[in-house]
């Protein structure tokens, strides 16, 4: 836009949030947050429901303003340069800014009026966003017959068509199917390798490991952790193998034949009689052996299998309790649960 | 983390020049009222409240209650009757305005909208305008489909312009109550089903179909004294010939006042609807 033409340059990093506290009534959403994204970064915000994820996103798009702290997008202050801050960033994900009676084009042509392109600069925005978008053949349709998918990439498309500094993406998969999942992680990772700094939020640790350079997990308004995919898993103990047991009694058992497959402790959940173990990176080794073991005592299982950590394990592993005693996060982990892969 | 870039001072940004802000401000309003039209076009039950329903409206009250209404009027009880439509239908094209806020909301559009660099006040603005267009277009059609049904403005042109000017006016002053109450509730099913519910005892309990001497006495306190009958009277002398002055007054009043009160409020559930 032609205010960022003559704007001061900045050298810190793209988005710096230090020490913000924001409460709603008795409620603390954040409780002293820190957060720094280097420019063309990826942030991945995890946590489950209430960890304070989208108080966060609203925070660093001027929706509302902190307690306490501040945060900086590009050196612009939130609250003091809020219109500044607008110039240059773009949101989507949990809100749309879709309007389903008009056409994907009408759509991203009422946008680019918006930010004040002139007509040739919109029509050739438009044409350009459709087409990366896969949108191109249902251009001229109302976007209410859009499949969720569609409409979560034409939403991403709106986001940038004044072509943003800095990108926040609310949960940007929540609500999709795997398949729509899959196909928006491709296309933020596309707009990701142009150089567009990123913060996403989200519940999966696995999409924050498809899309972010480092990832910072919050947990109750605080950060709990920050690193890399790679160092998150390290900490969480890596793959687990679980398994029930057909027959209860054999509970005990099954878990003590496969402890010394591993350095951590397997889980018993004897209501459910399951087992679950960390074993690091040797996933498939792993589950093989525990497959002999089990068979050389004669104890029958049901659902064996090796997933990736979810959610819950990086909480236990972080917090020592699983991501459901956050704030009513039951469902989410629970659904976090399924998005790992099944071998 | 914090100790690394406390040192840091924010950079700050000059606001563009005020004339600027306004032209921009002005081509976002504009922007937005086209919008609002093209949804308001393109929703069928949007274009149920405020064609077919009003016409279901002006042919019931004419052709099956009005040969039971008993009024004093020159042309009949058609002519009684189509100020006080005209005017009942204004009122309800606010439905449009709590409904589509409500969603905005709900759906988060207007979260995006406070995201990106525009003028706050041009949602509502664009809002506004749109409706004042829908509003003539609705009035026009009603007087129109009157004229097909024997009604006449029997006072001259001047005051039959000016009726169609304070039945819009009206609309717009009731839109500012709906966005209110849609901006408040946050919920288009919750605003279809009860958000207007208000509308009813004022637009029925007042002299839009029927005569407030024919109510029992303790309701014609309420109908004489509240302001769609107020307008109403107005409009009908209006249309048909009668003092003006009283009503004149009393109208402005009424919807200055209602201004003063629901405009405030409406601006301040937009912004704290986030």
């Amino acid at each position: 836009m032609t205010a960022t033409a003559g704007a001061p340059t900045w050298s810190g990093p793209a988005i710096l949030v230090e020490g913000v506290h924001k409460a709603f009534g008795e409620v603390q959403a954040l409780r002293g947050v820190d957060l720094a994204v280097e420019r063309g970064h990826v942030l991945g915000l995890l946590g489950p429901n209430g960890a304070g994820k989208t108080t966060a996103v609203k925070i660093l798009t001027t929706l509302i303003e902190p307690d306490r702290g501040r945060a900086l997008v590009e050196g612009r202050d939130v609250v003091r340069s809020a219109a500044a801050v607008r110039e240059i960033i773009g949101l989507a994900g949990q809100s749309t800014a879709i309007q389903e009676e008009l056409t994907g084009r009408e759509n991203l042509e009422i946008m680019g009026r918006l930010y004040h392109l002139d007509a040739k600069t919109r029509r050739r925005r438009s044409a350009e966003l459709l087409e990366r978008f896969e949108l191109a053949d249902a251009a001229d349709r109302p976007t209410k017959g859009y499949s969720g998918g569609m409409q979560r990439r034409l939403d991403l498309a709106l986001s940038l068509v004044s072509r943003p500094a800095v990108l926040f993406l609310d949960e940007p998969t929540s609500g999709l199917d795997p398949r729509s999942r899959i196909g928006m992680w491709e296309v933020i990772q596309e707009l990701v390798s142009a150089g567009t700094t990123l913060l996403l939020t989200t519940q999966y640790l696995e999409e924050a490991d498809e899309l972010a350079d480092e990832i910072v997990v919050v947990d109750r308004g605080r950060v709990i952790a920050a690193g890399t995919a790679q160092e998150l898993k390290n900490r969480v103990g890596g793959d687990v193998i679980e398994f029930a047991v057909v027959d209860p009694h054999h509970l005990a058992q099954a878990a003590e034949a496969v402890s010394a497959l591993s350095e951590h402790q397997p889980t018993v959940d004897a209501e459910a009689g399951r087992v679950a173990l960390r074993v690091g990176a040797s996933g498939s080794t792993s589950l093989v052996e525990t497959v002999r073991r089990l068979d050389s005592l004669g104890i029958r299982t049901e659902g064996l299998a090796v997933r990736r950590p979810s959610l819950d394990d990086v909480f236990l592993a972080l917090t020592g309790h699983g991501a459901e005693a956050g704030n009513g996060a039951g469902v989410a982990s629970r659904r976090g649960r399924n998005v790992g892969h099944r071998v | 983390m914090s100790a690394t870039f406390e040192t840091l001072v924010a950079v700050s940004v000059p606001r563009p020049p005020v004339l600027g802000r306004v032209r921009s401000g002005l081509a976002d309003v504009a922007t937005l009222t086209k919008r609002e039209l093209l949804i308001w076009l393109r929703n069928p039950s949007y274009i149920f409240f405020t064609f077919i329903q009003p016409v279901m409206f002006v042919l019931l009250f004419r052709y099956v209650f009005g040969g039971a209404i008993p009024v004093k009027v020159p042309g009949g009880y058609v002519s009684f009757l189509m100020p006080g439509i005209v005017a009942q239908t204004a009122a309800f094209a606010s439905f449009g305005t709590a409904i589509a806020l409500a969603r905005q909301i709900q759906k988060g559009v207007i979260d995006r909208f406070r995201a990106m660099p525009m003028a706050r006040s041009a949602v509502l603005l664009g809002r506004l305008a749109a409706d004042t267009v829908r509003l003539v277009v609705t009035v026009l059609i009603i007087v129109g489909v009157g004229y097909a049904v024997g009604f006449r403005f029997q006072n001259g042109v001047v005051p039959a312009v000016l009726m169609v000017l304070l039945a819009v006016g009206f609309g717009v002053v009731i839109c500012t109550v709906s966005g209110f109450v849609g901006l408040t509730i946050k919920d288009e099913e919750s605003v279809s089903s009860f958000g207007l519910v208000w509308l009813f005892p004022l637009t029925f309990v007042s002299s839009a179909f029927v005569p407030v001497l024919s109510m029992p006495g303790w309701l014609q306190a309420f109908a004489k004294n509240q302001p769609v009958t107020t307008v109403i009277d107005e409009m009908r002398s209006l249309a048909l010939g009668g003092p003006l002055g009283l009503h004149a007054w009393q109208s402005a009043l009424w919807l200055a006042g209602i201004i003063a009160v629901f405009v405030p409020l409406a601006v301040r559930a937009y912004r704290r609807a986030s």
